[in-house]
């Protein structure tokens, strides 16, 4: 298969048209759209290349063609995208116009937003009531999702939101301790690609990764529990907010340093290619996902595990959460080209954009790119827009981010407009929702309940799980394995 | 019988024929550098004109490493007319089958991978290349592309990915083409491999096996000749080994390949020719256990790695002189064998460590003060430790000979110890 060309675009701008009916609610003002425009819009420089594949045939009103390795059938008859303007398509390239060095307030009030009305005219025009009846009469058709499949995605980041909010809580109140980082904002994209992979695919994350876990099915006790400390988390409360691991659903961790869970995730990859190979069975079709933030995409484990990844087609899905800062590092600061998902294509493997806040998107996305590793396309770098609502750990006050800024991104909070999504296009009613919330209410104040109850580690878990086979502490001086000693399952030995 | 040793660089010996291509050296006398244009650096198949008489081991090796000492060369001669024989005799009569040692570690790994199909290798140029030093040559072959891995040269990353590979199922065996390379992979193998199987509270196991020659050799300048021994040996969660001889390095290759723990194996680049006869049958060499070399009633001396030849070197000095030395090779660099090594204390009362190690924070710091926490109470004299000197080493033969502990410091220190 020919690698020469792998950009992959995706419309990372939500649409203007405030009066035509869309799937998510977008309000903006102009500076923070030109915000957004700046970083990611050019309006004429095009790839020379196609890209590779898109979820949206050709049939978009889009200013090029698309060459589609994948279109889905249920939307290969659909005259109109889902999001009705031109731009809308999720794969058309956002390029800086110009490089950027400098804090992000300097950048709202930068780009000019008539640059941006041009581009918005370049599109097909519609008339609004003639949208409004494509959309309703397709309604069946348009939609993305089932309404089992919509709870489901509804139930997961509202547990993971309530999850976080009661972390902080806890928190607050002496509970937890240590750095916690919370996922608020981001479940967007926990929750579209964890929910479509199988038990036994692999998901490998960072120190900002209780919603990781709690999508991939570990339940909110042990995961509170772990917070907690206590004996009964999920690692035994050995591991800590930044390390949670769970063997039965395949997290691979929890790294706290960034970069490091990356190469993890490309030995699970190598295992299931392995697997396949070697050990010769056949259905092995096990993905990876390896989740990190924009930090970590200057950082050498990334690339060199790109390069890996690509060089022997692993099944593993990079996925990038970009959400802009690195503590107090806005990306543009540190990064020479900001776009990411521009170093896919780089080692030959195709990079998407995709807007993180609307988790329909990224299922999208993550449906081709979970697809194409399963079946031995190799891997896939997703860059996912998104925003952390809170600071960088509980220990952070936040005073570098433009409030301009985070309300922009907190009007696209990716719940409501879920929920929006669900009721405007009758797969679930207010009934349901508020049903939902008030079940995951009932989930994490049952799980702090459970974690407040359990018991802390005595001091016999002290010397255990160091090394897989205790004699590796060695043979003491009377001759007998120290792991022997009853001293040592006291966990009051020296070593 | 005396086998001749081809000098340090035989495993590129078949490919380098004659002493004087130093200048037209292959590209495989670059192994070990970075640099894949082969450069008219010098070649080990300068050092082919000394040849050197080997006599087979049990424990008592002598050769020397330096073909400038004339007076070495002596002592070796010594050795020689010793033990010549008894060597034709028992070459015949004694069953098993002589190797090299790093023969035996491909024969130790070899068997591993064909007992075991999820045991696998990853590093720079083990496949096609068969192993900057040989260790993994044919393996490619005949077990696969997939299962002896070219990694491109990113050694945090692939060693990261060997943990990933251990912790879902396999076995993997990571080889750093030289030992200093893993210092790239420090944040991994301290990171991941020693803490991942108590963060994840026993959850994941990660069987691994990290290898490769390490050691001080013959003048490849300080960023080669590096003794990461003591740099790891503060992580928590890893074992590390040091073979010495063919018998244990694949006794060692094969139990750090069958533990569940993450084991770090260290080589040594100048021992990787040494031949000896080892048994036919399967076996391993327990990963814990100290070896005893020589047994003896006047002091102990421990050792491990390349230190154990010019200890046995030393010994033949000092036997003559009279002194009794007991000599253990450590060989589990962590944790220590305090059982061995705490009966041969009680027994002589004396210890000298001789090691290659840098003084400071090296593995014998360690030792130290693990004896004299255990053991105080049995010493008569203060333990004494030879280790290498805290420089970088130097190119010049003449100062890294002087780096290292040479027999008659050994020597000097032993009379000392016993006065």
């Amino acid at each position: 298969m020919s690698l020469s060309h792998h950009h992959l675009n995706t419309n990372i701008l939500p649409t203007l048209s405030a009066t035509i009916p869309t799937p998510f609610p977008l309000v903006f003002s102009a500076p923070i759209v030109s915000f957004l425009s700046f970083i990611f819009y050019s309006p004429l420089s095009l790839p020379s290349s196609p890209p590779i594949f898109s979820p949206f045939p050709s049939s978009l009103p889009t200013r090029k063609k698309m060459a589609t390795a994948f279109s889905p059938s249920k939307f290969a008859a659909q005259p109109f995208p889902l999001n009705t303007t031109s731009q809308n398509n999720p794969l058309t390239i956002p390029t800086t116009a110009s490089p950027f060095l400098g804090s992000t307030r300097k950048l709202i009030r930068l780009s000019s937003s008539s640059n941006l009305n041009i581009r918005r005219r370049s599109g097909t025009v519609v008339a609004v009531s003639d949208v409004v009846k494509e959309n309703k009469s397709k309604s069946t058709l348009n939609l993305l999702i089932t309404k089992e499949e919509g709870l489901e995605l509804y139930e997961d980041m509202v547990l993971g939101r309530a999850f976080e909010d009661m972390c902080a809580q806890m928190y607050y109140r002496g509970k937890m301790f240590g750095f916690v980082h919370l996922y608020n904002g981001q479940e967007a994209i926990s929750t579209g690609f964890i929910k479509l992979l199988k038990q036994q695919d692999s998901v490998v994350s960072t120190y900002r990764d209780h919603v990781h876990a709690l999508s991939k099915g570990v339940s909110a006790r042990a995961v509170m529990s772990e917070l907690f400390g206590k004996t009964t988390g999920c690692c035994r409360g050995q591991g800590g907010s930044m390390h949670m691991f769970s063997r039965e659903h395949n997290v691979l961790g929890g790294f706290a340093f960034i970069g490091e869970g990356i190469p993890v995730a490309t030995g699970a990859a190598f295992t299931s290619k392995y697997k396949r190979e070697v050990l010769k069975e056949a259905d092995c079709d096990h993905v990876t996902l390896a989740f990190f933030g924009d930090g970590t995409c200057n950082n050498g484990q990334f690339f060199e595990c790109l390069n890996m990844a690509a060089l022997w087609k692993l099944p593993i899905v990079f996925v990038v959460e970009n959400n802009l800062w690195a503590i107090g590092m806005s990306h543009l600061r540190a990064t020479s080209d900001p776009q990411i998902y521009k170093k896919g294509p780089a080692f030959g493997m195709p990079g998407v954009h995709v807007n993180g806040m609307d988790v329909l998107k990224v299922r999208e996305v993550a449906k081709e790119a979970i697809g194409r590793a399963r079946r031995g396309e190799g891997p896939t770098l997703v860059e996912c827009e998104t925003y952390r609502f809170r600071g960088h750990s509980l220990a952070d006050p936040d005073e570098l981010r433009d409030p301009a800024e985070k309300a922009h991104y907190a009007a696209r909070d990716p719940i409501t407009a879920l929920k929006k999504y669900l009721i405007e296009n009758s797969l679930a009613s207010e009934a349901d929702l508020k049903a939902i919330d008030k079940k995951i209410d009932e989930v994490v104040e049952e799980a702090v309940e459970f974690a407040d109850e359990s018991p802390v580690p005595p001091r016999s878990q002290l010397l255990e799980n160091v090394f897989a086979d205790p004699k590796g502490f060695g043979i003491g001086p009377d001759g007998q394995y120290r792991c022997e000693d009853p001293k040592f399952t006291e966990g009051t030995a020296q070593v | 019988m005396a086998a001749t040793f081809h000098g340090v660089g035989a495993t590129v010996a078949a490919l380098s024929s004659s002493s004087s291509s130093s200048s037209s050296s292959s590209p495989s006398n670059s192994f070990g550098s970075k640099i894949l244009l082969s450069s008219p650096s010098r070649s080990f198949s300068v050092r082919k004109r000394a040849s050197f008489t080997m006599v087979r081991s049990e424990g008592s090796m002598n050769f020397d490493l330096n073909f400038k000492g004339r007076r070495a060369q002596q002592l070796i001669a010594n050795a020689v007319a010793t033990k010549a024989d008894s060597s034709p005799a028992s070459s015949s009569s004694k069953p098993g089958h002589e190797l090299l040692l790093f023969e035996a570690l491909r024969e130790g790994l070899e068997e591993e991978m064909e007992r075991d199909p999820r045991v696998c290798v990853m590093g720079e140029d083990v496949g096609h290349y068969g192993g900057s030093y040989k260790v993994t040559k044919g393996l490619a072959t005949k077990f696969g592309d997939l299962r002896v891995l070219d990694t491109p040269i990113a050694e945090n990353s692939f060693t990261g990915m060997g943990i990933g590979a251990a912790m879902t199922g396999l076995r993997p065996v990571v080889e750093g083409m030289n030992m200093g390379f893993l210092l790239l992979a420090f944040n991994q193998i301290s990171n991941n491999c020693g803490m991942l199987h108590y963060t994840s509270g026993g959850q994941f196991t990660i069987p691994i096996v990290i290898r490769g020659p390490g050691g001080v050799g013959r003048q490849l300048g300080a960023e080669h000749s590096q003794r990461l021994e003591s740099y790891f040996q503060s992580i928590p969660g890893i074992q590390m080994v040091a073979c010495s001889t063919p018998y244990n390095a694949k006794g060692l290759m094969k139990a750090a390949i069958r533990s569940e723990n993450p084991v770090i194996l260290f080589e040594h680049v100048l021992l990787y020719n040494l031949k000896e006869r080892i048994p036919d049958e399967d076996y391993i060499c327990n990963l814990e256990e100290a070896e005893m070399v020589r047994p003896g009633e006047h002091v102990t001396i421990l050792t491990y790695s390349r230190m154990r030849y010019h200890v046995m070197q030393a010994a033949k000095t000092l036997v003559n002189k009279g002194y009794d030395p007991e000599v253990i090779d450590i060989r589990s660099l962590k944790p220590f064998d305090l059982y061995t090594i705490g009966n041969s204390v009680k027994k002589t009362h004396r210890v000298l460590i001789v090691e290659e190690c840098m003084r400071t924070g090296g593995i014998g710091a360690s030792l130290i003060a693990a004896i004299t926490e255990n053991f105080n109470d049995y010493l008569d004299a203060p333990i004494m430790c030879l280790s290498s000197q805290d420089v970088p080493t130097p190119y010049a033969g003449t100062l890294e000979e002087w780096t290292v502990v040479q027999p008659a410091q050994i020597v000097a220190a032993v009379e000392q110890l016993c006065q």
